[in-house]
């Protein structure tokens, strides 16, 4: 599996916030143009995890590896200011040379690529207007554009299916598996529902306990994977084509665990 | 100078129960704010032949009537700027034609002790127990709306009536404050030892009162200190005021209250 | 005849010496106190803004005790105090308000104090007003050139860190993820916010340089939708209401005899006429029906 070029590389990855340690051993890679999902329930350090891949939080013992070259990142529940004077194009422009010092003339090269990008996520309709006062299912498609305007190897999505109905997680999901091909990018994207996800994604990275396993989706959600990430017996229930994650008895696998513990797993 | 020290301790028990809702609402601003754009009521009232104080409250309405319609069109931070910048020049124009000498408006805003009598004694304190009564009334629907607004309007309060209620609450006791330490210096009475209380406990009322102890500590130093050296009791209201609060840092506030105000 | 006294007014207005030092200095100090204004509104920095002008009210009354160029003590005090509110922020953001207000109580304290001694130790009574309220037909024309300069500085600035500063306004985690050194950027922001307040402190007064700073910020966004036009437009809002303001004030030397009334008024009270207009207007488009749909994603 090791074949292909590395995007990213984690190797035993412990971050603790304060006291509380929230990733204890996370190892995983990630390969380019690979479309992978990070899943875990509410709290399991998801967010933390793709912070620390940003570098913007330290990481206690192991290491982040990540290839040269930009990194777009589409943060959870980002909240606009609309009080702001920035149209959708702006923002989008930003993330072409936002970090650059000094002012620019205007280019046309710059307005054809930002106008591309705006297209590229369907945001033409809306480019003219505040970002602030658009809906939260636009300005996730405004800030998808910010962060891939610069051809990012790597792009990282904060929950962007969060908050958003039935029919346009589909319609977000099938613009990502696009948008990845088109741009060359890898994605990595957390959710804590998975099933929206699994036709589209190439590998997933089941975090919870504060250890990751990483795979194919099916070689990942299976019982005996799982039970074993968790420390305890977790059913992996199949109901019209969805798959559920519910909790078995605790007491038997504690015992199994002090025995034997696990920290990470990692699937062939 | 028992007058003094009186008046001082009434303020100061008034600042502290009003700095700890400042301190919770964020609205050290407003605080600033709404005191000091008072300060031209006390050159429009001696334009006018009227006690001071009745200038310094009558501005102090205004002020919460402009900031209140204010913040329906922009910020609390805009409106405030605002409404400040407009009564000082107001009040710039007032001191212009009235011809006042610099040196009361220098008490005005910086404090002048000295110049307290019985009358303004009498005055103070029925203010000052009217501050205590009015936060004693509101104190709970507030404090949970500085919580989260939201809460606070499910719980049945409004949040607009709150806000006004607050900043009534606030330009009262600004209002009797200002001739003690000056439209300057009174929010920094509310400012700091509210904050350096945080430190202190993680109960809402017990913080409370060691703000308002903090306080009279603060007020009474000053007075002192400014009585032996005489300096101006402003400039140890505004030092000591600022020790309280990194006293508070160092002690390593970061109570419950802090990290949700 | 209205013609002739307007012209007579307006020629003895251009070759008034006081008066053109005041055009210089009070347009060199709007124009920086929109650009840098902008930004901090956009950033919510008001009360800081206010407060640095405020604290540096201090070093211009402590410049008066040591007989130094007043401009160098407002700029001192104001760099001092942005500097203090940088360095503690860093850690812990959500106290700014708190810690404003604090370094605001501390500044004005020392206010007090040194104004205190000017009276005392060097009888200067009218310092305390000409500190807190300035004195635009007093400046004296030597200090135009430092003036400029520090106006132009403050310009280079703001205009250096435009973009990152913008990043960073809309959301600091974007900015870091794109590369923006957030805490940098911070710092040289209120290192121009400090040369702008200090500027406009001596010019209107250390308690009416907020109006300069934020009124017309807040007014141009209200009605801009991108930050060019935002730019431009408070600085022309500034710029007008402050020579509005000097003429006006010249002329109102002839409306009550013998005594003129205050620039600072004036200044105030145009920027606080424009603020509203603009939020007029932001008012009567968004009753438009042209306004932006409230709901988005699934509508198209």
């Amino acid at each position: 599996m090791n074949t292909g070029e590395a995007v990213l590389a984690l190797e035993r990855v412990a971050v603790t916030l304060g006291e509380r340690p929230v990733l204890r051993e996370v190892s995983f890679r990630l390969e380019a143009e690979q479309f992978c999902a990070l899943i875990g329930t509410n709290g399991s350090g998801k967010t933390t995890l793709l912070r620390a891949i940003l570098g913007f939080i330290r990481v206690q013992s192991g290491r982040v590896d990540r290839a040269a070259g930009a990194v777009g990142y589409v943060p959870q529940k980002i909240t606009l200011d609309p009080g702001l004077p920035l149209r959708a194009r702006d923002v989008v422009a930003l993330g072409l040379d936002g970090a650059r010092f000094g002012t620019r003339l205007p280019s046309k090269a710059r307005t054809a690529r930002v106008q591309q990008m705006l297209r590229a996520v369907g945001a033409e309709e809306f480019a003219e207007q505040r970002v602030g006062a658009l809906s939260g299912g636009q300005q996730q498609r405004v800030l998808l554009a910010h962060a891939l305007v610069r051809r990012p190897k790597l792009l990282l999505l904060d929950e962007p299916l969060a908050n958003l109905d039935v029919g346009s997680t589909a319609e977000i999901v099938a613009l990502l598996r696009r948008l990845s091909h088109e741009f060359g990018a890898a994605v990595l994207l957390s959710a804590h529902d998975m099933n929206p996800l699994l036709p589209a994604v190439d590998r997933i990275v089941y975090l919870a306990n504060g250890c990751a396993v990483s795979g194919k989706a099916d070689e990942v959600v299976r019982t005996e994977v799982l039970s074993r990430l968790y420390g305890y017996h977790v059913d992996v229930l199949r109901v019209h084509g969805r798959v559920v994650v519910v909790a078995g008895a605790r007491d038997e696998s504690r015992e199994a665990l002090e025995r034997d513990p696990v920290h990470t797993i990692t699937v062939p | 100078m028992m007058h003094a020290w009186i008046v001082a301790t009434l303020v100061a028990l008034a600042a502290g129960c009003v700095g700890f809702f400042v301190v919770a609402r964020r609205a050290a601003f407003a605080a600033h704010a709404l005191p000091l754009g008072a300060f031209p009521g006390a050159a429009a009232a001696s334009l006018m032949g009227v006690n001071e104080f009745w200038g310094l409250a009558g501005f102090s309405v205004l002020g919460v009537l402009a900031i209140g319609q204010l913040q329906r069109v922009g910020r609390r931070e805009i409106a405030s700027a605002l409404w400040l910048a407009g009564a000082l020049a107001l009040g710039v124009l007032l001191l212009n034609l009235s011809g006042r000498y610099a040196q009361s408006v220098y008490g005005l805003l910086f404090g002048d002790l000295l110049g307290i009598d019985t009358t303004q004694m009498a005055v103070v304190a029925a203010f000052s127990g009217l501050t205590v009564a009015l936060v004693a009334w509101v104190a709970r629907p507030l404090l949970l709306d500085s919580l989260s607004s939201e809460l606070a309007s499910a719980a049945g309060g409004r949040a607009s009536a709150l806000e006004f209620a607050f900043l009534g609450i606030l330009a009262l006791s600004t209002a009797i404050a200002v001739p003690v330490v000056g439209a300057m210096l009174v929010f920094s009475l509310m400012v700091g030892p509210a904050s350096a209380a945080r430190a202190f406990t993680d109960r809402p009322w017990r913080a409370l009162v060691i703000a308002v102890g903090i306080c009279l500590v603060t007020v009474w130093s000053a007075i002192a200190l400014a009585y032996l050296t005489n300096w101006p009791v402003g400039f140890f209201v505004g030092v000591l005021s600022s020790f309280c609060y990194v006293a508070g840092r160092l002690r390593g506030g970061t109570t419950a209250l802090a990290q949700v105000a | 005849m209205g013609a002739i006294s307007a012209f007579g007014l307006m020629g003895g207005f251009w070759s008034n010496q006081p008066v053109r030092v005041a055009l210089a200095v009070g347009g060199g100090a709007a124009l920086v106190c929109a650009v840098v204004g902008l930004s901090t509104v956009m950033r919510r920095q008001a009360f800081a803004g206010h407060a640095l002008a405020d604290v540096s009210g201090a070093g211009g009354s402590a410049a008066y005790l040591l007989g130094i160029n007043p401009l160098f003590g407002f700029l001192g005090m104001a760099a001092g105090a942005a500097g203090v509110m940088e360095w503690a922020q860093v850690r812990d953001a959500r106290e700014r308000d708190l810690l404003t207000g604090v370094v605001l109580g501390a500044g004005l304290g020392l206010a007090a104090l040194l104004l205190y001694l000017d009276m005392t130790v060097r009888s200067v009574s009218g310092a305390a007003i000409t500190v807190l309220f300035g004195s635009m037909f007093t400046i004296p024309p030597s200090i135009v050139p430092v003036a400029l300069a520090v106006a132009a500085a403050a310009l280079v600035a703001s205009a250096l860190i435009f973009r990152p500063l913008l990043v960073s306004t809309l959301s600091v985690d974007l900015a870091r993820a794109q590369g923006v050194s957030v805490r940098t950027t911070a710092l040289i922001h209120a290192m121009a916010l400090a040369l702008a307040v200090s500027l406009s402190a001596m010019t209107v007064g250390a308690i009416l340089s907020t109006a300069l700073l934020i009124g017309p910020a807040a007014a141009a966004l209200r009605v801009a939708r991108r930050p060019a036009s935002a730019l431009v437009l408070a600085a022309l809002i500034g710029l007008v209401a402050t020579w509005g303001g000097i003429a006006l004030a010249y002329q109102s030397y002839y409306w009550t005899p013998g005594r003129g009334w205050p620039v600072s008024f004036f200044i105030v009270m145009l920027i606080i006429c424009a603020y509203l207009v603009a939020s007029g207007i932001a008012r009567l488009r968004a009753g438009a029906p042209d306004a932006p749909p409230l709901s988005g994603c699934q509508e198209h």
